[in-house]
């Protein structure tokens, strides 16, 4: 029933903590480092709210002990937003509505980054599958698909502009 | 939900790992991807008062094919056999499996050897590894030994490997010409347990079916192979008839439990269909098709 110290680097931050062995990641990033913006859905590793990056591949927070992330890159939503400019896929959310109550939209970008970063240019259906861990119980997820579509392109084109 | 008390260690080698089991034998669990011990921790119907945690073995994660059959190492990944392009182009009933495994979210996490130990004849590995005739390889303090799929999984949640074993590979033949295979299953949604799902491999002979092998998913307390079905199938030319035929028997010999996802009869039923549809893919890939 030891506790143990981990380091990890949580948004390009190094932190050291000492955790409990049966903390979730989730609560670890949420009560020991109060970003509060991943959320916590089902609690039974259905929903996708807690999904964050972990070295790069998007996974569930919930469904993962925080001592297993020790040397992990863990990325949040809370990431995302440089500047006081929101990201592409934040900036999709907004302007084709890929939100209503709010609930599973940091989770849903979370993944939506993960597979962006694998396959910059998706097909709907590739988005589709990609978002299918993620549950929306709001939008019918036609709103999100568009939202991704819009980050896809713009994140191509800048990568174009470059 | 917050799972039980637990004492922790990572271990980096398989050798440490055999050894803390050995040492903790019948206290501890090995914690591979964590997408089902988890979930049954948070719900303490799993509490284990020891976790090894594995994640650090990455000697365990390959998938590449080995002399007459394809290797693939307990930690690998779900996602990786998406990836795969062996797997793709060579074995597209564990590819078709491997896409529909969960979400994309818990493959990025699950690992195939936990799959298959876990043991659950919910889980679509099962199916697919009884299908292909695989053989899994576990090592423990005396040793590597190898045990046939047929005679690994024992009961619900229950595999033939001693308390102090570790999986640490999964070997599938290599397909034969002329063999095709495919996975169909049916689920609500994506992320849920199939309602039934059935693995099949064959071979043809000309036009007739030389060898098969099916599996179930979820209609069993054990993960099951469908041998009257597979009987059905050997030896016969591939027609209309002989497909509903096995698809009749495997309705037949499976034995699923009514619950939410539907009742005995339906499962049944449903079952009949899946294995008719994967025989119909199987066939078409024997030929050449996708």
């Amino acid at each position: 029933m030891s506790d143990h110290e981990i380091t990890l680097t949580i948004n390009g931050e190094s932190v050291t903590r000492s955790v409990e062995a049966r903390t979730l990641l989730v609560h670890f990033i949420r009560e020991d480092l109060s970003l509060t913006g991943t959320h916590i859905g089902c609690d039974t590793t259905s929903c996708g709210a807690c999904t964050v990056l972990v070295n790069g591949k998007p996974v569930k927070s919930c469904t993962m002990f925080a001592v297993q992330a020790e040397g992990a890159e863990v990325e949040t939503i809370e990431s995302l937003a440089a500047a006081g400019k929101l990201h592409p896929l934040q900036e999709g959310f907004w302007e084709k509505h890929g939100l209503q109550c709010g609930y599973c939209t940091p989770g849903m970008i979370m993944s939506a980054k993960g597979f962006l970063a694998q396959n910059p240019n998706p097909t709907e259906d590739e988005i589709r599958h990609g978002i299918s861990g993620n549950l929306c119980r709001c939008t019918g997820y036609n709103k999100i698909v568009e939202a991704i579509q819009y980050a896809a392109e713009k994140l191509q084109a800048a990568e174009g502009g470059e | 939900m917050i799972p039980g008390v637990f004492d922790y260690h990572s271990p980096n080698s398989l050798d440490e790992a055999i050894s803390l089991l050995k040492q903790h034998s019948g206290d501890a669990k090995i914690l591979a991807g964590g997408q089902s011990l988890i979930p049954a921790m948070r719900f303490r119907l799993a509490v284990p008062s020891i976790l090894i945690d594995i994640n650090r073995l990455n000697d365990l994660r390959y998938v590449e094919e080995r002399g007459d059959h394809l290797a693939i190492g307990a930690m690998t990944r779900e996602h990786t056999l998406e990836d795969s392009p062996v797997v793709r182009s060579s074995y597209p009933l564990l590819y078709d499996t491997a896409v529909v495994i969960a979400d994309p979210l818990v493959r990025n996490q699950a690992t195939v050897g936990g799959n298959i130990a876990h043991a659950d004849p919910a889980n679509d590995h099962p199916a697919t590894m009884l299908a292909y005739d695989a053989t899994v390889v576990a090592k423990g303090p005396g040793g590597e030994r190898t045990i046939a799929i047929d005679d690994f999984f024992t009961g619900l949640f229950e595999n033939a490997m001693g308390e102090d074993e570790i999986l640490t590979e999964i070997r599938i033949p290599k397909p034969s010409a002329g063999s095709g295979g495919a996975y169909t299953k049916f689920e609500r949604k994506v992320g849920d347990y199939a309602i039934s799902a059935a693995a099949v491999q064959l071979r043809l002979s000309g036009d007739t079916i030389a060898e098969a092998r099916i599996g179930l998913t979820n209609v069993s307390a054990v993960p099951i192979r469908a041998k009257s079905a597979e009987g059905a199938l050997v030896g016969k030319a591939v027609t209309p008839e002989t497909i509903e035929a096995a698809g009749q028997a495997a309705a037949a010999e499976c034995d699923p439990s009514p619950d939410l996802r539907g009742s005995v009869d339906y499962k049944r039923d449903v079952t009949r269909v899946m294995v008719k549809r994967s025989i119909e893919k199987a066939v078409a890939r024997a030929k050449g098709g996708k």
